[in-house]
């Protein structure tokens, strides 16, 4: 069923008026057969509407996948970024992660809080500014960090300076933000994170590198220190032909070409010949092991644990059976409700299928 | 700020980091002028084979933290199965402490997307993906556009450069799970599930992205790729130890005079990394730090000659991680920096293992009782219990992380703890700053 045939309950009827055109081409991005990975993104497509994930939003994203709401829900609520109540226009964050903590973070957030009035996950009265204090924002060596709608708003941050910034914001003040891009709503990031291209006019282009960043390579620059002897052009050593050479060399010419097809006519009744014949013999020969193919011990113990479809495995007990239980009752029990696996679906994959057999 | 000298600088080895100071690198026209895509036409002119064969002769191994081989690694991706394989790029950078891949997809995005073309190849997957982190909105809003861009320039799509090889490359943002790093919890995330780890085997390589075979590589590992593609395998270990070979980006951050990214041949020591970094703060003295972020065991100033590359910090009793050095003095409390971190650890456990799960949520009690002044003896014994009786026995690293830096700081610092206890330390923590922690 593809996504545009869905009939859509009336929950979800206004989010797929507005959306259902994004949320196709966020489906898209995935392989056939595949289209629950645009879940991520679909609930960030969501939250551009409504700052959040409502019911409603898990309405929309269940029934456009094909998938029930627990299992939307299950994964909005696991996620940080997807809020559950209403959000301001802005998110504020500070990074109160040991580091940044230890360099004054703590205190940042705290005059934040007591400013502002709100506490972690809070929204101010006018809905301007939703406050949270969040983990490592990966940025330790200009900390501490705030962040508004995720992008580096302030670097080095003093509770001065971070109180000034959501002042600007409150007020409707221009900001400039130290390294991210100029300043949106927090709905209009959120088109950004369903994997859209940022629609303003060089926003891409905003925010430079800071002094840190660039610290050891400036380092490096100002005493002219390069690696030496880096040349480009560098042979790769080569032992067979690469895919497009091969394609040159079959159609260089007719003849080579005609030749070439009966070639391959005759190799396939070869294979033919050789695959009943091996047939015969065995159920399925894997590939022969190239000499000096050299396999990592882990490896071969794992592809001899989970043999993949192609290649059953024979020797090893892929399918460990539980000790037998002792009274009848459980006996009967056990045998009437098979062992469950890891519960976890790994992908709605034919591996899963298989186990479940 | 003192000099640094000049054997010390020569450890410098601008590579990955070198188009950062170009700051319209992140467009394809100035990328191209710096060598870029230049490496892309070289590799698809090779047999894919080859080129596994070269990155394996780099020694060229992972920088997500592991340290894994990286040619190894393509090289366990079974060719001729009949599966589709997969690429997909670990950008959900998190680690405590690190910072180096968030600039390098900023301002140079292109040779991750370069890199991505190349490994692909490698591997015969024609579909990648880079998962990257949601809260990394500029980083991911600039790779967005070299994907664009890459695309228009025909270095994506169908028959790339006229090879007959295809490749679709999808930038997917997370939504703020820090368990999204660890690669099999990321393989669940991308296919629209909570984000927890799968027990292992079978790994990856044969039963990855939709149960086919996948490689899962980090930005720093990709990014890596075209100068070993360009300059040669014997260039790339040129740099580094013998067992470590290239260069890496060193994260220092904290009581330093210059936090920042400094790129050096792996096994640069401590000392030396403090020295380009003009020194410790004024007034502030070495007293712990992590090689490689909140998960690695700390190390204290006796460590400070360690060699960092893999083998060096693990003769050390810690691990290098992703080189983050978060760099804490005789101003900082071990006790008050740890309980943070569980806090961290406290929050992003997935869930999934008992022992991580409950762990931390009584690891977290007892450090807020001790740091209110309430801790007692006993308090010590149920942190080293507890701290052992995670580590090791859940699916995946997180929990091992959570009790590294528990023990670590119980080994090197347990009079710190008993100065709690015993009064002598003021409580950090009122009844009143625990109703804010999470």
């Amino acid at each position: 069923m593809t996504a545009t045939q869905v009939e859509f309950s009336p929950a979800a009827a206004p989010l797929a008026e507005k959306l259902l055109d994004q949320a196709n081409e966020i489906i898209a991005r995935y392989p056939e057969g595949r289209s629950r990975s645009a879940l991520l993104p679909l609930l960030h497509l969501v939250q551009t509407v409504e700052g959040h994930v409502s019911p409603n939003g898990v309405a929309f994203c269940a029934e456009i996948l094909g998938i029930n709401k627990a299992q939307v829900g299950a994964v909005a609520t696991f996620y940080t970024m997807y809020k559950r109540r209403p959000t301001g226009e802005y998110l504020v964050s500070v990074c109160t992660n040991t580091l940044c903590n230890t360099l004054g973070g703590q205190e940042v957030y705290d005059q934040l809080s007591e400013v502002l009035g709100v506490g972690h996950d809070e929204t101010t009265a006018d809905g301007r500014i939703t406050l949270e204090h969040a983990e490592c924002l990966a940025a330790c060596d200009y900390a501490p960090v705030v962040t508004v709608n995720y992008d580096f708003a302030l670097d080095e941050a003093t509770p001065e300076a971070a109180v000034g910034l959501v002042e600007k914001l409150r007020d409707g003040r221009p900001y400039t933000p130290a390294r991210g891009a100029r300043i949106c709503s927090l709905k209009e990031m959120q088109i950004q994170l369903a994997g859209f291209a940022d629609p303003r006019e060089g926003a891409v282009g905003d925010g430079r590198a800071g002094a840190p960043t660039l610290r050891g390579v400036t380092l490096a620059q100002q005493h002219g220190i390069a690696v030496p002897d880096f040349n480009p052009d560098t042979p790769i050593t080569k032992t067979k032909p690469s895919p497009r050479e091969e394609n040159k060399g079959k159609v260089a010419t007719v003849v080579e070409k005609a030749t070439g097809a009966v070639k391959a006519a005759a190799a396939k009744v070869e294979e033919k010949v050789e695959a009943r014949r091996t047939a015969k013999t065995s159920e399925k020969a894997g590939e022969p092991t190239k000499p000096g193919d050299a396999k990592d011990p882990e490896v071969r113990t794992a592809e001899q644990r989970n043999p993949d479809a192609s290649s059953p495995d024979k020797t090893g007990d892929a399918k460990v059976t539980p000790p037998a239980p002792s009274n009848p009752a459980e006996a009967a029990g056990a045998s009437a409700n098979e062992p469950a696996g890891d519960g976890k679906p790994a992908g709605d994959t034919a591996r899963g299928s298989e186990e479940a057999k | 700020m003192t000099q640094p000298r000049p054997e010390v600088l020569a450890k410098l080895t601008p590579v990955l980091t070198k188009r950062w100071l170009s700051p319209n690198a992140w467009q394809i026209g100035v990328y191209e002028q710096l060598d870029g895509y230049r490496a892309v036409r070289k590799a698809l002119d090779v047999h894919p084979d080859d080129l596994i064969q070269l990155i394996k002769d780099s020694g060229l191994r992972g920088r997500g933290g592991a340290g894994f081989p990286t040619g190894l690694k393509w090289g366990f991706i079974p060719q001729g199965d009949g599966k589709p394989h997969y690429l997909v790029i670990n950008a959900d950078e998190g680690e405590p402490g690190t910072c180096k891949d968030l600039p390098l997809m900023t301002y140079d995005p292109h040779s991750l997307v370069e890199g991505a073309i190349i490994a692909a190849y490698a591997i015969r997957a024609n579909r990648a993906f880079i998962y990257i982190r949601g809260e990394a909105v500029h980083a991911a809003r600039r790779l967005r556009n070299a994907v664009e861009e890459a695309r228009a320039a025909g270095y994506l799509g169908t028959n790339i450069l006229g090879s007959g090889f295809d490749l679709e490359l999808v930038v997917h943002s997370g939504a703020g799970a820090y368990i999204c790093g660890e690669e099999t919890a990321l393989l669940d995330s991308l296919e629209g599930f909570r984000g927890q780890p799968r027990l292992r085997p079978p790994f990856p390589a044969i039963a990855g992205l939709y149960a086919s075979p996948t490689v899962v590589n980090n930005v720093g590992t990709i990014a890596s790729v075209p100068y070993i593609v360009l300059g040669g395998a014997d260039w790339w270990k040129s740099m580094g130890t013998e067992k470590s070979s290239g260069p890496m980006i060193y994260s220092l951050s904290g009581r330093i005079a210059n936090p920042g990214q400094y790129e050096c041949g792996l096994g640069i020591t401590l000392r030396e990394l403090i020295e380009l970094a003009g020194g410790m703060k004024p007034g502030h003295t070495l007293k712990f730090w992590t090689p490689g972020g909140s998960s690695t065991p700390l190390l204290t100033a006796e460590h400070i000659d360690t060699p960092m590359d893999f083998e060096g910090v693990a003769a050390a009793g810690s691990i290098l991680g992703t080189t983050a050095m978060q760099i804490f003095s005789d101003q900082d409390c071990p006790v008050y920096s740890t309980w943070r971190w569980l806090e961290f650890y406290h929050h992003e456990s997935c869930g999934k293992c008992t022992p991580c799960r409950e762990g931390n949520y009584w690891m977290v009690r007892t450090y807020r009782r001790i740091l209110s002044g309430e801790g007692t003896y006993k308090d010590l014994d149920t942190l080293q219990d507890t701290a052992d009786n995670i580590f090791g026995r859940s699916f995946c690293g997180l929990g091992d992380g959570a009790a590294t830096p528990v023990m670590s700081t119980l080994k090197y610092f347990r009079q710190d703890y008993l100065d709690y206890i015993e009064g002598r330390t003021a409580p950090r923590l009122s009844a009143k700053a625990l109703v804010g922690a999470h």
